[in-house]
């Protein structure tokens, strides 16, 4: 039930935040609504590793241990896309004076 | 049972708001704080769905680093004041925009309302060959055995984003101390919190990368507890960092993923495979691995956090 329901959830997170990230017009708006799809996409999967309990374990660790790596992952691209953004604001500061 | 089904649909209402708050806000700081409150309150789904070590890393990187990160560069675009935006698209596309992203989340609603039952996956196999780890968490069984290809390639991809990150100084402060500085601050809760802080979490992060080969816990999480430490004394200015120039601190974040890889090596010679751990020292292995990793891990996170190299006067 869990499962199910929070599948759904990731499913309209992955919406919301493409949507999000299609329309925005500011950056760093972006990158957020980047993040939102971003745990859209881990909460699907995360539906998929609750359902594939068993064997002792509530929920599938193979599944858990990949959305482990992907947060970390996320996160890294997260900071690189942020020094883009400031850096490109830099430049602009650079080309008035 | 009810009392659980309510917990689930007052999480996902919220959750679902909160999304739907940060794409309707108006300015960077809402969306940045609304994202965080979805984030923690995701960390929450994550333990109901049985997923403890998701849900600590959710709480730690994906709420508390990411929305540190947003909100310090915010901070300097606001100050800076020459933020790039792009052109909004038209009312029709906007439309159209919108019509696709519903269909996506259709149809993955959809996939999710059909996946088979009973349900495939891989949790039989990880019982039956987890006491070969010696380990008693299943994830960090997965991370640091099973799948420990992926844990070290996802290593070397911080060492990457680190120097990603430094590779955007502007020239004038290439080789400089990470980020813009922060001053000093000697009262009010930034000065309190950076002093009253860091002992209890510097305790609780090798608590959690401790108890991580059995509970849940491990290095990442640890690692994220440890750089917001850091972070909470370099936010004070009770620190200076070493110029990313320093060799002992290029050193630290390199240590974790070329010991990794070291080990990896050494298991292709001994034992005649990468990454296969010697016999009987299957767990102490494993555990030097998780603790150097981890000292890594949290350099790179922090680092990150602090970003390029700027000549930006201090906040």
């Amino acid at each position: 039930m869990s499962a199910t329901l929070f599948g759904l959830l990731g499913a309209a997170l992955v919406g919301i935040g493409l949507f999000g990230m299609l329309v925005g017009t500011q950056p760093l708006m972006r990158i957020v609504c980047f993040n939102l799809l971003g745990s859209g996409v881990f909460l699907v999967f995360g539906a998929v590793a609750r359902r594939g309990g068993g064997a002792g374990f509530a929920a599938d660790p193979v599944p858990q241990a990949v959305i482990l790596t992907g947060l970390v992952v996320a996160f890294a691209a997260t900071t690189l896309a942020v020094a883009l953004v400031l850096r490109l604001a830099g430049n602009e500061d650079e080309d008035r004076h | 049972m009810i009392a659980g089904l309510a917990v689930d649909v007052l999480l996902a209402a919220g959750s679902l708001g909160l999304a739907l708050g940060v794409i309707r806000a108006r300015r960077v700081f809402t969306a940045i704080a609304l994202f965080i409150a979805h984030g923690l309150l995701l960390a929450l789904a994550w333990v109901r769905l049985d997923a403890l070590d998701v849900a600590l890393t959710e709480a730690a990187i994906g709420a508390g680093l990411s929305g540190v990160l947003l909100l310090a560069a915010r901070h300097r675009l606001a100050r800076g004041g020459s933020e790039r935006t792009t052109e909004a698209p038209g009312r029709v596309a906007t439309i159209f925009i919108g019509l696709g992203c519903a269909c996506i989340t259709v149809a993955l609603g959809y996939a999710v309302l059909a996946l088979p039952k009973p349900a495939p996956g891989l949790a039989a196999e990880v019982a039956a060959n987890l006491a070969a780890t010696e380990l008693g968490n299943p994830v960090t069984g997965v991370l640091m055995v099973f799948r420990g290809l992926d844990t070290l390639l996802e290593a070397a991809v911080l060492v990457l984003a680190v120097i990603g990150v430094w590779s955007l100084a502007p020239d004038a402060t290439w080789r400089g101390t990470p980020g813009a500085p922060w001053p000093a601050v000697t009262d009010g809760p930034r000065a309190l919190l950076a002093r009253l802080l860091p002992p209890i979490g510097i305790v609780v992060a090798v608590h959690i990368l401790w108890v991580g080969a059995d509970a849940p816990g491990g290095k990442f999480q640890a690692a994220a507890i440890l750089a917001a430490m850091g972070l909470l004394v370099w936010f004070a200015g009770l620190v200076r960092v070493p110029p990313t120039a320093s060799w002992p601190l290029r050193a630290t974040i390199a240590a974790g993923p070329a010991l990794f890889m070291a080990i990896g090596l050494a298991g292709l010679a001994v034992e005649g495979a990468f990454l296969a751990y010697p016999e009987g020292l299957v767990k102490p292995t494993i555990l030097i691995v998780e603790f150097v990793l981890a000292a890594s891990v949290a350099a790179a996170l922090a680092l990150l956090v602090m970003g390029a190299p700027s000549r930006d006067a201090p906040p």
